[in-house]
């Protein structure tokens, strides 16, 4: 269970969170939705420890991450796949995703999870000797998400993992992200622009405002309420 | 801050009498000290001149030079050559030697807009390393290992030739300090500031940015012109021995130290490129130390100096001085909390700031 | 002719030195966007450590990697030191930082060893080989500094491409922020950079001083001439650091050899600027755009 309580960060006289709070559960999809600029990004720079909050906590199942930097926070079990994707454009394919299990000793598990990955992800498999610069703008996604993946995390955070991409590969996408949470104990925390599409899988949401949190309940709760949908959510 | 006695507000009054009162202090101090320390006064004067045109460049217009020691070099060979083989009036042969300074400075200037910060210091450092050995090569005009002599000017009345040659060295510094303080007050100021804070926003703004640049090194060699024929004038003697990389390294050194993108930090940077060989040499014989290390104390000294405050003050003394200044108004002014938002360089301020040096303006302004 | 096959032979030698600085330059570069002006210092500082050794008896090649090491060990310290608290500072600051490191330890070597210049053994015989009859300006102390830098080139191609320590150190240089986020430890890996960028440096060092004027500053030009080479090369490619190394030291054994020597920097600052105004990514740079 990952739990952010009273969160606040700023960017010197900017205020980009103000005491936000919630719990994000595994087995389900947890959507932050707001515009830009609703400080959903700064959310998981902060929780991943790209960024240092002036209030508040990060907890993953009572361990406390506000103070670890983003290279231990990895090692806790939360995974981060930023806005653009993170993809090394220099790298192959391959190299990307063995980079995101470099700091697991296990070997053999390793190799494991690559197999995995390019299971889930079979466009990756066919081009691992491939640089990175040269995917597709839904392969780029694929290999971001499989790095993470590669990291065998229990917290995948993803931020607008829809960015940029054909309405029908951020439908797969999202539909992947429902069959990899569904009965089993992943925690996501998907932020989003596209409310629509991230509503259509995610089991809690929580809507931003300029670094608050408006509202969050189940995600047929929001979607059904119409005035919240046009004042925050743009559908 | 509160002065108690009005300057003018109009910038070229205001610098000139500065400069006539900076002028009788110095006359003064000139008068009342031997003829020894009368060339250091001199020396000092030299070194501000060359110091101000590299602050200039650096602390306002946010180019960096490794090669000033070769703008120097350039303006003291011109300056003994025009003196050996013409008899122009002294005055002419100065203006000569800023002004073949000043074309080095354009013939660099050029391809330095398009190079940012590392790539132009190292293409400065291999001028700094360069130009000095065309001395070598063209010894039959450049005077080889021994280089050219320099005759001092002749004193009128009963004057002593020491006392009169730092006249001479003062008056071109004021002059200098003069110039340059009403080009930071102009318009051409506030594009270098603008130019080094961002070339993009600057060029929106309708400045011409590679112009501003040319310009602002035309000026800075320029000025290191004018020193190179001091120093020249002074030691009696122009070769190439003096114009090492260390010397251009050691300008900066006294730049920083003073503080980037000030004229009074320039004065400061001066008196420590003056004095710290002195202090270090009898440093080494307070701690009796060998001959090698005696003869080095003064380049590690250097190199401290160039680390330390770059790391942990990089606004300088002058940055120090002013911060000081800032502290001591703030508690005993009446009330006033403003948050010193002290010169991020846009435009308006009242001094040139060290922008292109400093931390962040936070971690600056804040005590 | 022979004059031009000689000053060529001359050039590939002196090219495999800017070759071997010019990759130090490169590691840092590709790494922190730092132009480390105190490379060539730190190769005559530990030089000159193997120079202590050697008064003290101590064997060619055991002193050769002490410095070696020595080396290694420096860069790390000067970037835990010196470097690091500079992150995020204005890009001049670690320029001017790198200078003040340059004349620091000048100043410190020359204050132990003095200033003048003195001679530095080399491994193997520098009489020029014979091939056939003629004797050609290439000796057996060329060949060793055709192998040596080669054999650092090629050990650190392995470990770029052929190790997960590459591989981090790859990722840190391209994109440190998906590097950590992926776990790895950015800043231990500079910290490798910069030892690794120093070894390089030592080595170059070590060849170059038996046949330089070698004193506190003999590693002042080659500096110049390395980075010279590097900004040929593209500063970001190690392999284009040696294509460049190879054709500033070519191209200055001729300015050298027909013009006279005292105009090689001239001729390196030709070669620095055309290149910057023509081609400012470089010839051999793969990246595209590069803001100079």
């Amino acid at each position: 269970m990952l739990e952010v309580e009273n969160l606040s960060v700023s960017y010197g006289a900017v205020r980009a969170l103000d005491g936000v709070s919630f719990t994000a559960s595994p087995g389900r999809i947890t959507a932050v939705l707001g515009a830009n600029g609703a400080g959903k990004t700064t959310l998981l720079r902060t929780i991943s420890g790209l960024v240092r909050p002036q209030h508040g906590r990060v907890r993953l199942d009572q361990k406390d991450l506000t103070l670890l930097a983003a290279e231990d926070v990895v090692r806790t079990g939360v995974a981060h796949v930023p806005e653009g994707r993170g993809v090394i454009d220099e790298l192959t394919v391959e190299d990307n995703l063995r980079l995101g299990s470099l700091w697991r000793r296990d070997r053999a598990d390793n190799r494991l999870a690559l197999d995995e990955v390019y299971e889930l992800f079979p466009p990756l498999a066919e081009r691992r000797r491939r640089a990175g610069s040269t995917l597709s703008g839904g392969e780029r996604q694929m290999l971001a998400i499989g790095r993470a993946l590669m990291s065998r995390p229990r917290v995948l955070l993803l931020d607008e993992p829809s960015l940029g991409l054909a309405p029908r590969i951020t439908a797969q996408i999202m539909a992947m992200l429902g069959e990899l949470t569904h009965g089993s104990e992943l925690t996501v925390v998907l932020v989003e622009q596209n409310a629509r599409s991230a509503l259509s899988v995610a089991g809690w949401a929580v809507v931003v405002h300029l670094g608050r949190i408006v509202v969050q309940d189940h995600s047929e709760v929001i979607g059904s309420d119409e005035g919240l949908r046009h004042h925050y959510l743009g559908f | 801050m509160n002065r108690r006695i009005r300057l003018p507000n109009q910038p070229l009054v205001r610098h000139l009498i500065l400069a006539v009162l900076a002028g009788l202090g110095f006359w003064l101090l000139t008068s009342n000290l031997g003829s020894f320390r009368d060339f250091e006064i001199g020396e000092i004067a030299t070194y501000a001149i060359v110091v101000a045109g590299l602050s200039v460049l650096t602390g306002v217009n946010g180019q960096i030079s490794l090669g000033h020691g070769a703008f120097m070099a350039i303006g003291a060979y011109t300056f003994a050559y025009l003196q050996m083989h013409s008899s122009m009036p002294l005055v002419v042969e100065l203006i000569a030697a800023v002004a073949a300074a000043a074309v080095l400075g354009l013939i660099v200037g050029i391809p330095a807009t398009r190079l940012k910060g590392p790539y132009l210091a190292g293409m400065t450092l291999i001028l700094a390393l360069g130009i000095p050995q065309l001395a070598d090569k063209y010894n039959s005009v450049f005077g080889g290992d021994q280089g050219l002599t320099t005759l001092p000017p002749n004193p009128p009345g009963s004057v002593d030739p020491q006392r009169w040659l730092s006249w001479i060295e003062i008056l071109g510094a004021l002059i200098v300090m003069v110039l340059l303080a009403n080009l930071l007050r102009s318009r051409f100021g506030r594009s270098m500031r603008a130019v080094r804070d961002n070339e993009i926003a600057a060029s929106l703004a309708g400045i011409h940015v590679p112009r501003t640049k040319v310009l602002a090194f035309v000026v800075s060699a320029g000025c290191a012109g004018l020193a190179g024929a001091f120093l020249g004038l002074s030691t009696g003697i122009v070769n190439t021995g003096e114009f090492a990389l260390t010397l251009s390294i050691y300008l900066l050194a006294g730049m920083v130290l003073g503080g980037a993108g000030t004229l009074v930090g320039a004065w400061w940077g001066g008196v420590v490129l003056v004095f710290l060989p002195q202090w270090s040499s009898s440093l080494s014989k307070d701690f009796s130390l060998g001959s090698s290390a005696s003869a080095n104390l003064a380049v590690v000294i250097y190199g401290l100096v160039l680390i330390v405050v770059m790391m942990l003050a990089p606004g300088g003394i002058q940055g120090g001085i002013r911060w000081l200044g800032q502290r001591l108004a703030s508690r005993g002014g009446r009330g006033t909390s403003r948050p010193t938002p002290v010169a991020t360089g846009a435009g308006s301020s009242q001094e040139p700031d060290t922008g292109a040096l400093a931390t962040s303006n936070t971690e600056r302004t804040s005590p | 002719m022979t004059q031009f096959f000689d000053l060529t032979l001359n050039g590939i030698s002196a090219g495999m030195i800017y070759a071997a600085v010019a990759l130090g330059l490169v590691l840092i570069w590709r790494a922190t966007r730092i132009v480390n002006f105190a490379q060539g210092s730190m190769a005559m500082f530990t030089t000159y450590m193997a120079v202590a050794l050697l008064d003290r008896k101590v064997g060619y090649w055991l002193a050769f990697v002490c410095a070696l090491l020595i080396g290694l060990v420096m860069g790390a310290l000067v970037e835990v030191v010196l470097i690091k608290p500079l992150q995020g500072k204005p890009e001049l600051n670690p320029v001017i930082v790198t200078l003040g490191l340059l004349i620091l330890l000048e100043g410190v070597i020359g204050s132990i060893f003095g200033v003048q210049n003195r001679g530095f053994p080399a491994a193997f015989s520098q009489s020029g080989l014979t091939v056939g009859s003629t004797q050609i300006s290439f000796s057996h102390f060329d060949v060793f500094i055709l192998v040596a830098v080669l054999v650092l080139m090629l050990a650190i191609l392995v470990l770029f491409r052929g190790t997960n320590v590459g591989l981090r150190m790859r990722a840190a240089a391209f994109a440190p922020e998906s590097a950590r986020l992926a776990g790895v430890r950015v800043n231990r890996v500079l910290v490798l950079g910069w030892a690794l960028a120093a070894l390089a440096g030592s080595l170059a060092g070590l060849l170059v001083a038996p046949t330089a004027a070698f004193s506190p500053n003999y590693m002042d030009l080659i500096l110049v001439y390395a980075f010279t080479a590097a900004v040929v090369g593209g500063l970001d490619s190690p392999l284009g650091g040696l294509i460049g190394g190879l054709l500033t030291g070519l191209a200055l054994s001729y300015v050298g050899g027909y013009l006279g020597s005292s105009l090689e920097p001239l001729g390196a600052a030709a070669i620095l600027i055309v290149v910057l105004m023509i081609r400012p990514e470089g010839i051999f740079s793969r990246t595209a755009a590069r803001r100079v």
